[in-house]
């Protein structure tokens, strides 16, 4: 049973996800869901290990495309344009330069750090130096990375510990800049200060651009999160307000996963 | 700010694509050109030559003025120093393997692989230098110390096969030693809990836990000594003779092919077409052993938990 | 019956101590293999190192004859073997690593190269000797001996390009078309520059196997015995490049060795020897270069 919040009137929509169905060869991984994101705002997609909300997460940025024996059924759909993300006619390149992702274990490019976070722009046929060099500083800023790395710019990003890698990868990501940031477990990898850090920049970062993030954290999610989306085996159990979603759940299953009865 | 146009870009992909497509396609035109060519020349050879003079006569002399097809003199002489060559490698180089994977510390190990694959980067025409010139003599001497003859002439099939042996140890070593220390160490923990020495879970556990990994590495040996050809044309003599006596000089399939085409032969004659044929049987013998030592492979797979 | 459990153990323990000596017997018996070997090479051969040996032709007085044509002939031949091996290789490598679909004809391309690695030698100088020379009448020639050479390590140049692109993790692909990059931006930004050790190894191995080969050579018709060079492929006058070079016939070093161990003369075996020695000295320090930038990319690239 799924429970979908009503959308207050001050709230606009980013994307809007419209009975999704998900197949890895023949198993279904995501069964029949339906949720919205709003805009400039991050939900929080949590549930047990195998709940699918990786793989829905990674529908966004058409990943699965990279791999063979996989298909899907259903929309994403981009609001306002209308575009349906999930569709034949739609380019997974120029899709994901419009949506940023950062990963589970921090994966910085064996490049340096100037060039880790410029390799997004470089791509897109960007050449002259002074833009890129701005907007390099601009993203490092954002991650709250600038000051800790201007000295050292063209060393290797190998040298960073691992909270800095992974804000290198924000980095990264932002300096495209995305309309939808998505975030997969960032910090299941760091430890509580590094995540900390994460949390702050995610809380941030909102204003500008949409996130969606994956946790089995709960707690995470009630820090970072405005909605949370919480999923059982392949469906979307409840959809609402954060705040409601752990103080109130309308669903059972609900309830008893965020009062800890299974994980 | 998005410079790009969408369509060129697409086309530079799709063709970067096929081009490399094209690279890998390469290797089959080269596999169709080899089979194409050693059929090609074969099928005129017998219409000549039946087929049963070819399996069944004992004399192959293609270059007499009363030339003569039977290729046993030929497939002994293959049969013999591979069978030399293997009974070296195989018991040395498993033995090695077995050392190596289950009680060398990792600092030995680090040194004895390198130096044996360089054992493997020597040329075989230098090996056939070292098996006319030190083994065969040094045999000579041996025989003469223990029996009183020195039982082989400067050319035979034992220093040939011997050093042949040598130069495969480094292939079955290294392969048997991958198969083994892909072998989890669960199980041989498993086995010690059970009170079995090292050697005893070496020989129980390990080996036929690796069985795929060995048998490939046997049947790459078999295929190299059989292919090998600069060794035997070097130390073996090159007179076919049909016998299975180590001892005595032969020749082998390949050193017959070395010794045609050092001399001129037109193309097209009956001689020129000799060559392809033995190719086409060595290539016969080859691929058969890979096909089996796949099969082996296939069905004796290990899949570790 | 603990009598007979602590014999059983004991039994067990002088079997793994004899094992024990074998093996390690074994192993040495290998390396004074290898130190026989150059014992006699090097006692045979020194005396006829020299810049003589480096300069001159063969020639049927053993003092005087030199591996030039050899030595040339090889660097000549190698020069094609490059050209033709390496790019299609790497190509071949990426295409089936990064672009091959699972179908039949990516599991027929993999079944190919797996069989050639089997292939003998000798069979490739068959083939070429069919096709090369006569079908395709490019003659005995360096261009021949190139390609042969070429086709022969392709199957060694392939897998270790494999090898070395496979070890790239998933997750920096992953972040590099998570970017918007397209297949090929991915492959040459990144797949690319981090397997280059690997790969160079495998072609410097590749390379040294193929500095050693014999037996497809002789059957294509290179010469055992030639006085003279091939013409050279850069020359004083416009256009500065030429060809020739690659229609000429030739020979190279281990058949030069080759037909001096074959002669009955000791003394040419001393030549032969020395010419052993030069061809160990190259092979042996290719490999040993390639084991080495192996060990150092390895250490260097930490995912």
């Amino acid at each position: 049973m799924v429970a979908v919040a009503p959308l207050f009137a001050e709230e606009r929509i980013k994307a809007r996800v419209d009975s999704l169905n998900f197949f890895y060869g023949e198993t279904q991984a995501l069964k029949d869901v339906n949720f919205f994101v709003p805009d400039k705002k991050v939900v929080a997609l949590i549930g047990p290990s195998g709940c699918g909300k990786t793989t829905l997460l990674r529908c966004f940025n058409r990943m699965h495309d990279l791999y063979a024996n996989m298909r899907s059924t259903g929309r994403i759909f981009l609001e306002p344009s209308g575009l349906d993300i999930l569709s034949k006619k739609v380019d997974p390149i120029e899709l994901r330069m419009k949506i940023g992702m950062v990963f589970q274990k921090p994966n910085p490019f064996p490049k340096s750090i100037f060039e880790n976070v410029a390799y997004g722009l470089r791509i897109r046929g960007e050449k002259v130096a002074s833009y890129i060099d701005g907007k390099v500083e601009a993203a490092l800023r954002d991650a709250a990375l600038w000051d800790e790395v201007k000295e050292r710019l063209h060393s290797s990003a190998s040298s960073l510990s691992g909270g800095q890698q992974q804000r290198l990868c924000m980095a990264r990501s932002l300096a495209t800049d995305p309309d939808i940031m998505l975030f997969d477990e960032p910090t299941s990898a760091l430890d509580p200060i590094a995540t900390a850090r994460i949390e702050e920049l995610i809380d941030e970062l909102k204003s500008r651009v949409t996130i969606i993030i994956v946790t089995h954290n709960m707690q995470q999610a009630g820090r970072v999160a405005d909605y949370t989306a919480f999923m059982y085996l392949g469906e979307l159990v409840e959809f609402d307000r954060t705040s409601k979603i752990f103080t109130n759940p309308t669903q059972k299953l609900t309830e008893q996963y965020v009062t800890g009865c299974f994980g | 700010m998005l410079k790009r146009q969408k369509s060129f870009q697409h086309l530079r992909e799709w063709l970067i694509e096929k081009i490399l497509l094209l690279a890998a396609l390469s290797s089959v035109l080269v596999t169709l050109g080899i089979v194409f060519i050693l059929v090609l020349e074969s099928i005129p050879f017998f219409k000549s030559v039946p087929l049963t003079n070819f399996l069944f006569d004992p004399y192959w002399t293609p270059l007499f003025s009363n030339p003569r097809y039977g290729i046993g003199s030929l497939v002994a002489g293959t049969l013999v120093t591979t069978l030399v060559a293997l009974f070296v490698a195989i018991p040395v180089g498993s033995m090695i393997a077995i050392f190596l994977s289950e009680y060398a510390p990792a600092k030995l190990r680090e040194w004895v692989k390198p130096a044996l694959e360089l054992l493997s980067a020597i040329p075989t025409v230098v090996y056939g230098y070292f098996a006319l010139l030190v083994v065969a003599p040094f045999l000579q001497k041996v025989f003469s110390l223990i029996f009183g003859d020195p039982l082989i002439s400067g050319f035979s099939m034992l220093s040939a096969g011997l050093v042949m042996g040598i130069m495969i140890i480094p292939y079955v070593s290294s392969l048997s030693e991958d198969a083994m220390r892909a072998v989890p160490m669960y199980l041989r923990e498993a086995s010690f809990a059970l009170g079995a020495t090292r050697f005893q879970t070496a020989i129980k556990v390990v080996v036929p836990s690796a069985f795929s990994g060995i048998t490939a590495a046997y049947t790459l040996a078999i295929s190299r000594a059989v292919g090998e050809t600069m060794i035997v044309a070097i130390a073996a003599g090159m007179q076919p003779t049909l016998t299975l006596n180590p001892l005595q000089p032969a020749s082998t399939i390949t050193a017959f092919i070395v010794q045609v085409s050092l001399g001129d032969l037109p193309h097209g004659s009956l001689g020129y077409q000799s060559i392809f044929v033995a190719g086409l049987t060595l290539l016969v013998f080859t691929l058969s052993f890979n096909l089996f030592g796949h099969w082996l492979r296939k069905r004796f797979r290990e899949v570790y938990a | 019956m603990s009598h007979d459990r602590s014999t059983w153990i004991l039994r067990q323990k002088i079997y793994e101590k004899i094992f024990l000596v074998v093996s390690v017997f074994f192993l040495i018996c290998s390396g004074l293999v290898l130190g026989a070997l150059l014992l006699d090479l090097a006692q045979s051969g020194t005396s006829r190192i020299s810049w003589n040996l480096f300069s001159n032709f063969p020639s049927r007085f053993p003092e005087k004859a030199g591996i030039l044509s050899a030595w040339v002939g090889t660097l000549l031949v190698m020069l094609v073997t490059c050209l033709a091996a390496i790019p299609l290789g790497v190509a071949a490598g990426i295409y089936l690593e990064e672009y091959a679909p699972k179908n039949r004809i990516t599991t027929l391309i993999e079944i190919n190269i797996s069989n050639l690695a089997g292939v003998p030698s000798i069979v490739f100088g068959l083939m070429a000797l069919g096709i090369f020379v006569y079908k395709f009448a490019l003659g005995q020639s360096v261009l021949t001996a190139g390609l042969t050479l070429a086709l022969l390590i392709l199957p060694i140049i392939i897998v270790t390009t494999r090898e070395a692109i496979r070890a790239i993790p998933l997750s920096i692909r992953e972040a590099a078309y998570a970017l918007g990059a397209t297949k090929w931006q991915v492959t040459k930004d990144h797949v690319l520059p981090y397997s280059l050790g690997g790969v160079l190894t495998g072609i410097i191995i590749a390379m040294s196997r193929a500095i050693g080969e014999t037996a497809p050579l002789v059957t294509i018709g290179a010469l055992t015995f030639i006085a003279f060079l091939p013409p050279s492929p850069v020359q004083t006058t416009a256009p500065f490049i030429n060809f020739d070079w690659l229609n000429s016939p030739f020979t190279v070093l281990p058949i030069q060795m080759f037909n001096w161990v074959s002669r009955p003369d000791p003394e040419f075996h001393k030549n032969a020897a020395a010419a052993g020695l030069v061809l160990l000295i190259i092979t042996v320090s290719m490999n040993a270069i390639a084991i080495f930038l192996r060990v150092q990319f390895r250490r260097r690239t930490r995912w």
